[in-house]
């Protein structure tokens, strides 16, 4: 009998110096959502309402977790990704947020989608000290980790891009005098605050005239007309696809020859240089940091077949022309590297240190060359985009990759 | 119900029974509910007391709603335009003049009040879908509004407004989420039982007269102009109110949370919950609350095809709303508790 209870508490004491001693199990640290088999991410997207066309990033998200979890998941752990609808409504999106913070209990928030969405639960997100991750939204305030260091961007924003033009009028253009027609809302401001970081001391003495138009408005015309009748060399045109024809179409009719930049938010060539025609588009400027699916000049690039060949396994419904999906999966690998790096140090702070922590990550379907880099002070992920020019009847890309961060 | 008297209300006798006093079961099983009320958040997570009190804050609107609809029989598509007014003027109080979260409900209130009334009385010439659709374009123009730049100072735009979340006063050993439960019942609850006192008094009687036959109403001496307008006051102020409560709890506004889903919902709640029916009003708020949600549990891919089909289904099943169901039943239990003279 005290021979077998001897025996008991040998093995037993036996088994626990295993336990503490094996490091694997040591260091294994888990916060919540996550287990030995399993890491649960909270997602909300407008599958309704009148943004529901975003939902397909939703979609294509799951899709591709849902192939990781067939390859056997990410270090052993199978993804679950909770994916809510929140039609694009803040109260919703507060109410949903805190049902898979609350009850389902996720490690994170992982792409939510929309400005005013990701509004409503920013300072939830950064009490409660659950990371609000790789937001799908351009605006500028997502990259502030001394205030929201719970809260990342993704995409460049639109502050971003606006400083990389200006870098290219510095190198390139002599005496610029800039003209610069933008929507007077957050979006256009924010292209107007890159411009002049971008410029520096010479912003003020560059910037010939800058006009705003509303969204309600019927034309820019007039606006156009003005921008010309500065004088100005260089013309910076921030609008939306409706107002970019007509800007486009009124310049080459005035016989206005600047250096024309267009907002990436316009650089369609169905919806924006078609119409416009091509003969009056040639030569604008823009810029872009991912593959455009539909561009031909990636017919036979590996990682676009990739994304096609996972599209017609995964998400057969899914359409191939459309940049949300390409975007989707690239941001849903950005995801995974974050969890593959975080290994069995699942806590959400380890994954906010991770995610601060990418040095020249590449994700498939972004422009070659375009990395990720992180740091503590550094949460916007994406910073580099590579100008292209109108030429034919396509966007040809040229120059190096530019690199605006560092600065913020 | 077969000793209503006067021949304007005695129409619509079946919907509303007419005004007395309340029978002591009726005061018993409102102080039971008032119980359960209060209990909830101690039993149930801080998350669904935010939710139990969302759905309380969207009873508020919907009497206010009822007011206007189902008791003065003017349609509005546009309610959801008077819960954003309300909204932005509390998180404008709170973040721009540093007014305390529970001063501005009655800012909001009293601002509905004259913008609603002042709405009122152009809407006097419009009858029915008329006036439907001038107050649907209320509910369009609103969230514009709220983006228009010269606003842009007071409103932020299209960012909105972020606010911070009230924790409990007096060092209440509560946790935010119950004690703004506890803080919109409380509001609910006095709006209540103000709004019943008024619909069952002179007042009510009269909205409920000339939504019935204006012209009777006006030949016994009832100021429709007047009334009407007031109707559409009070309504709005009730709306306001909720959305000024809504901004606290949920602690941001912005445009995208005020667009015309806002005002449909509000109807359908109104109707399902039952027209000119006060507690109508509390069922339709839990519908509002919580539908949308049952109907994304039983489908991801098309929750408002659910959401649809359940609509339907309450539409069939209970064609005046739950009150009316509710009536029903109680009415049916009385009859089978013994020939008990009817006494509630």
């Amino acid at each position: 009998m005290s021979m077998t209870r001897r025996l008991l508490c040998t093995t037993g004491l036996a088994a626990a110096v295993a336990l503490v001693a094996s490091p694997g199990l040591a260091q294994k640290k888990y916060g919540p959502g996550v287990t030995d088999k399993e890491i649960k991410i909270g997602n909300t997207n407008p599958y309704s309402g009148p943004a529901s066309a975003y939902g397909t990033i939703g979609r294509t998200i799951a899709a591709y977790f849902e192939k990781i979890n067939a390859a056997g998941g990410i270090n052993g752990r199978k993804i679950t990704f909770v994916t809510l609808d929140d039609g694009y409504s803040p109260p919703k999106t507060v109410e949903q947020t805190r049902k898979l913070v609350e009850r389902e209990k996720v490690l994170v928030i992982f792409q939510g989608l929309g400005t005013p969405t990701n509004s409503a639960i920013h300072k939830y997100m950064n009490s409660r000290k659950v990371p609000q991750l790789f937001v799908a939204t351009g605006a500028t305030k997502w990259g502030q980790p001394k205030k929201y260091p719970w809260t990342m961007g993704w995409q460049p924003n639109y502050q971003t891009e606006g400083a990389i033009y200006a870098k290219y009028v510095l190198q390139n253009v002599k005496n610029p005098k800039i003209a610069v027609l933008y929507q007077n809302d957050d979006y256009g401001k924010d292209y107007l605050v890159g411009l002049r970081a971008g410029l520096g001391a010479k912003a003020d003495s560059m910037i010939a005239k800058s006009l705003s138009y509303e969204v309600s408005s019927p034309t820019v015309d007039a606006q156009v007309v003005q921008l010309k009748n500065s004088g100005a060399n260089v013309f910076l045109n921030v609008t939306t696809p409706k107002f970019a024809v007509q800007a486009i179409k009124k310049a080459h009719d005035l016989g206005w020859k600047p250096v024309h930049f267009l907002n990436n938010v316009s650089v369609s060539v169905s919806r924006v240089m078609k119409p416009a025609g091509y003969e009056k588009s040639q030569g604008i400027i823009s810029s872009a940091y991912a593959k455009d699916p539909t561009d031909p000049q990636w017919k036979n690039d590996k990682e676009y077949l990739e994304w096609v060949a996972f599209m017609k396994k995964w998400y057969p419904r899914g359409n191939l022309n459309s940049s949300f999906n390409a975007y989707a999966y690239a941001v849903a690998k950005t995801m995974e590297h974050v969890l593959k790096q975080a290994g069995d140090n699942l806590t959400r702070e380890n994954i906010m240190r991770t995610a601060a922590s990418m040095k020249d990550v590449r994700v498939p379907m972004l422009l070659p060359g375009v990395m990720l880099n992180t740091g503590p002070g550094d949460f916007r992920p994406i910073e580099q985009m590579q100008l292209m020019r109108f030429e034919g009847e396509t966007f040809k890309r040229f120059g190096p990759i530019i690199d605006a961060g560092g600065s913020s | 119900m077969a000793d209503s008297s006067s021949p304007a209300v005695e129409a619509v006798a079946v919907a509303n029974p007419p005004a007395r006093a309340m029978s002591p079961a009726r005061l018993a099983g409102i102080a039971l509910a008032l119980a359960v009320a209060l209990g909830l958040p101690f039993v149930v997570s801080d998350f669904h007391s935010f939710q139990l009190t969302q759905a309380i804050i969207y009873a508020i609107a919907l009497l206010g709603l009822n007011m206007l609809t189902g008791y003065n029989g003017q349609i509005s598509l546009g309610h959801g335009a008077f819960y954003a007014i309300g909204a932005y003027t509390a998180a404008i109080l709170i973040d721009k003049a540093g007014v305390p979260y529970w001063a501005t409900l009655p800012a909001a209130g009293i601002l509905c009040f004259v913008v609603g009334f002042l709405f009122g009385l152009p809407a006097l010439r419009l009858e029915g879908l008329y006036l439907a659709l001038a107050t649907l374009a209320l509910a369009l123009v609103v969230p514009q509004f709220l983006r228009f730049r010269p606003m842009e100072g007071l409103t932020n735009g299209v960012q909105g407004i972020s606010l911070d979340k009230p924790a409990a006063p007096f060092g209440l050993p509560l946790t935010p989420d119950q004690w703004l439960y506890f803080f919109a019942l409380f509001v609910a609850a006095l709006m209540f039982w103000a709004g019943h006192n008024m619909l069952r008094g002179r007042i009510g009687r009269a909205m409920i007269a000339i939504r019935d036959h204006h012209i009777s109403a006006e030949t016994m001496g009832i100021n429709s102009a007047l009334i009407k307008s007031t109707t559409f006051g009070v309504s709005a102020l009730y709306t306001g109110v909720a959305g000024a409560l809504s901004a606290v709890v949920v602690a941001f506004v912005a445009p995208d949370s005020f667009e015309l889903f806002l005002s449909i919902s509000l109807l359908v709640g109104m109707v399902i919950g039952g027209l000119a029916s006060v507690s109508g009003a509390i069922y339709g708020g839990l519908f509002v609350q919580f539908v949308p949600n049952i109907a994304e549990e039983v489908s991801k891919a098309a929750p408002w095809a659910i959401y649809g089909v359940i609509l339907i289904l309450f539409m069939f099943f209970m064609p005046a709303g739950i009150a009316g169901f509710v009536r029903q039943i109680r009415g049916w239990l009385r009859k089978r508790l013994a020939g008990s003279p009817a006494d509630g």
